[in-house]
């Protein structure tokens, strides 16, 4: 069913292990007793907002700040005594962090020649880097003359030459536009799977995070709110915060917690079900492939309704009364 | 009323009339020859003979004062001592400025405008008293000599030598190659340097594979905003050094104001300016696409 179900991660010897890890800045506890293992081979993502910590707590592991309390383990080594240069992380930066004065070549070779592999080696594995990221040819291209594609992809490529056990992307996508985006997401996923390296990308993108991800850290206030696979926190958020950061929810309160079900899990219809709750369309969204409506009934927070565009549209406009109603499976109990 | 066209002019009129006519003049009482007379210079362009008179002064312009420039042996010593001054100078202003440089650019940035204006200090006294300010320092019985003195060391004759001029010069000087360095480090992304690190750099390769050669620009400015003035410097060598401490500005103002020889003078400075025009012309070829770059210098 679940294309990543053939891929379990295993835990029982992680190969990177945060134990209760807290970093602050002044007053500011930027991460707060952080516990988290990650499985040799995995592709991992760092979710949250901006502030939450997830970029503080990826420096921690490059060596680039030192926590304050706590131990990070890389196969079962602590780490703290090691500084950046001799981690075997390799990180590959937002702003991708390119040497401007070094062609393109010379910038995937600057980690193979630090660390002396010898030149004809080093060219073959430039050419085997080039060609992973389909850059073939642009060898003496300076960055000032790359397209942000093209420079995203010299950044990868550089980060991943010296054959890193984990690599570190922090917002790689973030600066390219939506389409390349989305492409790059996927192709993204394809080298770490070919490659079997071990990945662990910051994002605050939640549809980045679960196209790539294995497994996903959802991160608030410094601390790890829910880890899991895509499907999992998705459908089975361990908390409110969860549950609306990562897509839309639609919450009822059960007791002292709360009752979620997803837009996509409600339906509507035109016309009086029984049992349906009757209310007042308010948003008619189309998207292409999908429609989102929007209903006010009673007092509460309007519910949301996506609708797959398999069949005929409902015949619904603003004003309209419609019917929203949800299977008893649909909902998931949160707690507080 | 808006005049485009202004903005446009502006730039080329200041040039023409602050450096062109200048040069003109110059270069034209070069070729010209001595005279006992005032203006003590020959010919004299005789407008009122009209054509005539233009075509006879033409004929008497000569290279004959460029011709003795090379024979004697004097202006060729002054001409390559000031550049080995120039550049001995120019060689520890880098040693010590660029230093201080990097060590300003490292500063939090709400600290670095404190510093900067520590750098730019100097310039608020006059250019010709701190220079005197070195007289009493270096001088025989000077604060130099009364301080190791203290210390049961010394004394040190400095003042009217070579080393006193070099010293002049660095101090003089300093702020023109802190500042260029300065622009060119700070600007620098400290994410390139963390790159550098994450791919196997120790901080200190980290340094000379990637924060030295970025900041190239900045020496090439420095290097020749120190260079070029150093090499016509007329006060300090005329103040600090000794008599026979040879510089090409001090020539030039013996030839204006002792010799009254105002050819060979003005012949004296236009081949200092060719020859200085040569590195700057390299230079803004080599620099102008590194110059381009974005967050290098700009």
């Amino acid at each position: 069913m679940d294309a990543r179900s053939d891929r379990p991660v295993s835990l029982a010897a992680p190969l990177v292990r945060f134990e209760s890890v807290t970093k602050r800045f002044g007053d500011v506890v930027a991460v707060d007793g952080v516990s988290l293992d990650i499985a040799e081979g995995e592709f991992f993502a760092l979710l949250g907002p901006s502030g939450c910590g997830k970029t503080t707590l990826m420096r921690l592991l490059a060596g680039f700040a030192v926590p304050d309390e706590g131990r990070i383990l890389l196969n079962g080594e602590d780490i703290a005594g090691l500084p950046p240069h001799r981690r075997p992380s390799s990180m590959m930066f937002q702003t991708y962090a390119l040497f401007p004065h070094l062609n393109v070549e010379k910038n995937i070779g600057f980690g193979l020649k630090q660390q002396g592999w010898e030149k004809a080696r080093a060219a073959e594995r430039v050419e085997e880097m080039l060609s992973l990221v389909r850059l073939q040819g642009l060898n003496r291209r300076k960055p000032g003359e790359l397209s942000g594609g093209q420079a995203q992809r010299v950044a990868l490529a550089r980060a991943l030459a010296p054959g890193p056990k984990i690599l570190l992307l922090d917002e790689p996508l973030a600066a390219l536009d939506r389409k390349l985006r989305e492409e790059t997401q996927l192709e993204l996923k394809a080298i770490q799977r070919r490659l079997g390296v071990t990945f662990m990308i910051v994002t605050h993108d939640q549809d980045e995070a679960m196209v790539v991800a294995d497994r996903i850290a959802v991160m608030k206030d410094g601390q790890i709110a829910q880890v899991g696979p895509p499907r999992e926190v998705y459908e089975r958020p361990a908390s409110r915060y969860v549950a609306e950061f990562l897509g839309e929810a639609n919450l009822f309160p059960d007791g002292s917690g709360w009752r979620l079900v997803r837009p996509e899990k409600m339906t509507l219809s035109a016309t009086p079900v029984a049992g349906a709750t009757a209310g007042e369309v308010a948003q008619i969204a189309y998207f292409g492939d999908r429609t989102r409506y929007v209903v006010r009934a009673g007092a509460g927070r309007p519910l949301l309704v996506s609708r797959a565009n398999l069949g005929p549209p409902l015949p619904l406009a603003v004003g309209d009364s419609a019917w929203v109603s949800y299977a008893p499976d649909a909902a998931v109990a949160l707690g507080s | 009323m808006r005049r485009p066209w202004l903005a446009a002019v502006a730039p080329y009129a200041w040039l023409l009339v602050f450096f062109a006519l200048p040069f003109a003049l110059v270069a034209k009482l070069s070729l010209s020859h001595t005279v006992l007379a005032m203006p003590p210079y020959a010919p004299q362009l005789d407008l009122s003979k009209g054509h005539a008179g233009i075509l006879a002064f033409v004929h008497q312009l000569s290279f004959a004062t460029y011709a003795r420039l090379t024979s004697d042996r004097l202006y060729v010593l002054a001409y390559l001592s000031s550049l080995r001054f120039a550049a001995i100078a120019t060689a520890i202003l880098f040693l010590i400025g660029y230093p201080i440089a990097y060590g300003m650019s490292r500063f939090a940035p709400e600290s670095r405008h404190g510093l900067l204006m520590a750098v730019i200090l100097p310039f608020w006294t006059s250019f010709l008293i701190r220079i005197y300010a070195w007289i009493a320092i270096l001088k025989p019985a000077g604060l130099l000599n009364q301080a190791l003195a203290v210390l049961h060391l010394g004394p040190l004759s400095l003042l009217n030598t070579d080393a006193a001029v070099i010293i002049g010069l660095v101090y003089a000087y300093l702020p023109f190659m802190v500042l260029p360095l300065y622009a060119a480090l700070e600007r620098q992304d400290e994410r390139l340097i963390e790159a550098a690190q994450d791919l196997g750099c120790t901080p200190v390769q980290a340094f000379w594979r990637v924060t030295f050669p970025l900041s190239w620009p900045g020496v090439a400015a420095g290097g020749l905003l120190c260079f070029i003035p150093m090499v016509g410097e007329f006060v300090i060598p005329d103040l600090l050094g000794g008599s026979d401490t040879l510089m090409l500005g001090r020539t030039i103002w013996t030839e204006f104001f002792a010799d009254r020889d105002w050819p060979a003078a003005s012949a004296v400075a236009i081949v200092l300016l060719a020859t200085l025009a040569v590195p700057i012309a390299l230079f803004q070829r080599q620099q102008a696409p590194l110059l381009e770059r974005p967050g290098v210098l700009s």
